[in-house]
């Protein structure tokens, strides 16, 4: 599989070895997950058109393009939550860790692929139960109260809400709530973290607060960010994918892609042409 | 000219505040008028019905009081009547009505909304409107030609067989009674518990569900600990829904419970409810209070049916108030 991703990839970043971010070559990096020849239907509608890229480890991979690109479609193949979702099929190959996703558990593939969502979504439950509810449903080796707050601190919530921990969760902001579902997904662990545009409902502050944490939680895990926001991208992430109706436009290092954008509709759409 | 020109201006916002007149004019006044007519009527109704049982009511009151409910004896001929043998009926019947019901309507509704192909689950949902529009009396019908034979040739023997060790399964199988009024009403209330939980279930937000998997739980785990609790509220207001119709229905528990004003701990034995004594001995009730004490059992079960409703709404209330502030 690797020697059909490595074309794919070279023709996307034939001008790293010669950019700034020389450092970040594909070669040097270890991928976390491999996608490869993706292609995805809904119904007899193609979405994503053979794309190919690969998610390296403890790196923030950012997918960004104009409403209706497949950019989410192509992060909710990562953890397969495509499947809830009646008449979509893919073709294609994506690996994680070198074994295909698609011959997995998908319940231990979600365990090890997390996800937080375009709105807060905490259930309703205390704050504890909601970061919990992993560890219970996937049966937790280490106490479960040691790892909610581990999870707490890893999401730079637990300063706020260590006093209250059994208050309903849906008492705190809006932007406390995503961190809680941050919390909530890295409570059980896992490799790969997957983020739809998780601040598309939230005020600047929270936002902030949200990309800070995202930059310091690359130690812990693998990032995949969907955001509409290039600034966010910008910011946040060391790769950044271009997706242009279901194809992948460009694959660079984040400051390439804005700097020196490779294909003339990258740079149309970055400098806000259209989208 | 001037002056006329200034004064124009500051009569703008007197008229722009929008006196009673004005609004009336405009439609908004006679808009919140009639609604609030319309809405006014429901109190006045039910405020008149309690009005009519009370004063329609007030011999036989007086002449038993509080023995009225704890008296076991409906003897029209000597003028005793006593509420507890109808009281005791349709709790029993409801109560075994919702026993069957609730598994029943509750996993039906989980399976259409959750599992179901989406053409099925619009298919079946047809039918099962189709059922609840379904007259009380061809319910009825349907008990005595179809259940009462059944449960007096099969169900009530194997039953006394099996669990004849207990209170509940005792005396001799005539086939109506506590048990086939109790079927019949289980019947007639599951329609509405699968339509409303399955639409209160449908409504559950998609990433309620999605947040549940992604973290690994399966479906079913999904479905289980997140779905359903998320939809508690409405599911209990399904249930209430049943519960109402359960305590109210007269023409097919009076074809099936066998009318007779007996207190049996045995659910194989012949019963009465207060709606169906109500229907069967209104048209012939000779003496003033033979009249009087149907319209106090009418009272009773009035009040029966306001006590347990403001009790599943106080339980709602405390659950959901525990379980965090679910307010689906």
């Amino acid at each position: 599989m690797q020697a059909s991703v490595r074309p794919a990839l070279t023709v996307n970043l034939p001008p790293i070895a010669t950019s700034a971010s020389a450092r970040e070559t594909p070669e040097a990096l270890a991928m976390r997950m491999t996608i490869s020849k993706l292609d995805f239907f809904y119904g007899p509608k193609q979405t994503l058109f053979d794309v190919s890229m690969g998610i390296a480890v403890n790196k923030v991979t950012s997918l960004i393009g104009p409403s209706g690109c497949g950019k989410s479609t192509l992060l909710r193949t990562l953890n397969r939550m495509y499947e809830t979702i009646r008449g979509a099929r893919l073709r294609g190959e994506i690996l994680l860790d070198g074994h295909s996703i698609l011959a997995q558990d998908v319940t231990a593939l979600r365990r090890r692929v997390g996800m937080v969502f375009q709105r807060p979504n905490p259930f309703p439950k205390s704050i504890f139960d909601n970061v919990a509810y992993g560890l219970k449903v996937n049966g937790s080796k280490v106490p479960i109260s040691d790892a909610v707050e581990k999870s707490l601190r890893h999401s730079a919530l637990w300063d706020e809400v260590k006093d209250h921990l059994h208050k309903s969760a849906y008492e705190l902001s809006g932007g406390q709530q995503q961190r809680l579902c941050i919390a909530r997904a890295l409570a059980v662990e896992p490799e790969v973290l997957l983020l739809d545009e998780p601040c598309s409902a939230l005020d600047p502050i929270s936002t902030a607060k949200i990309e800070e944490l995202l930059v310091q939680l690359k130690d812990i895990c693998t990032i995949t960010i969907v955001t509409h926001n290039m600034q966010q991208a910008a910011r946040v992430s060391d790769f950044t994918a271009f997706l242009l109706t279901g194809q992948l436009i460009e694959f660079s290092p984040t400051p390439q892609l804005f700097t020196t954008p490779g294909d003339p509709r990258t740079e149309a759409y970055i400098t806000g042409r259209f989208g | 000219m001037a002056i006329t020109t200034t004064i124009v201006p500051t009569a703008g916002p007197v008229a722009g505040s929008r006196s009673f007149l004005s609004r009336l004019r405009e439609g908004d006044e006679i808009a919140r008028m009639i609604t609030f007519l319309f809405a006014a009527s429901v109190v006045l109704v039910t405020v008149l019905l309690v009005f009519e049982l009370w004063q329609g009511s007030v011999l036989a009151r007086h002449k038993f009081g509080f023995n009225f409910f704890h008296t076991s004896v409906w003897d029209p001929i000597f003028e005793q009547f006593g509420a507890l043998p109808f009281i005791y009926g349709t709790l029993v019947t409801a109560a075994v009505a919702l026993l069957i019901a609730v598994p029943l309507g509750i996993g039906a509704a989980i399976f259409l909304a959750e599992l179901a192909p989406a053409r099925v689950s619009d298919t079946l949902e047809f039918f099962i409107d189709l059922l609840a529009a379904v007259p009380s009396v061809i319910y009825g019908v349907l008990g005595v030609f179809i259940i009462v034979p059944l449960m007096r040739q099969y169900v009530h023997p194997a039953l006394k067989h099996s669990l004849g060790f207990l209170p509940l399964f005792q005396g001799p199988a005539y086939g109506v009674g506590f048990l086939t009024a109790g079927i019949v009403l289980a019947i007639m209330v599951i329609p509405y518990i699968i339509s409303v939980s399955r639409e209160v279930l449908l409504s559950v937000p998609r990433d309620q569900r999605e947040a549940a998997l992604s973290l690994g739980a399966t479906r079913w785990e999904s479905t289980w600990k997140v779905v359903v609790p998320f939809a508690r509220a409405g599911i209990f207001g399904s249930i209430f829904l049943a519960l109402a119709r359960a305590l109210g229905e007269t023409m097919a528990v009076t074809m099936v419970i066998g009318n007779t004003p007996t207190i049996s701990a045995s659910l194989l034995s012949p019963g009465y409810s207060i709606a169906a004594v109500i229907a069967n001995e209104f048209t012939e009730a000779t003496g003033e209070l033979h009249t009087q004490s149907l319209i106090e059992l009418g009272l009773v079960l009035f009040i029966l049916t306001f006590l347990l409703n403001g009790f599943a709404r106080l339980l709602i209330v405390a659950t959901s108030k525990r379980g965090s502030g679910a307010r689906a």
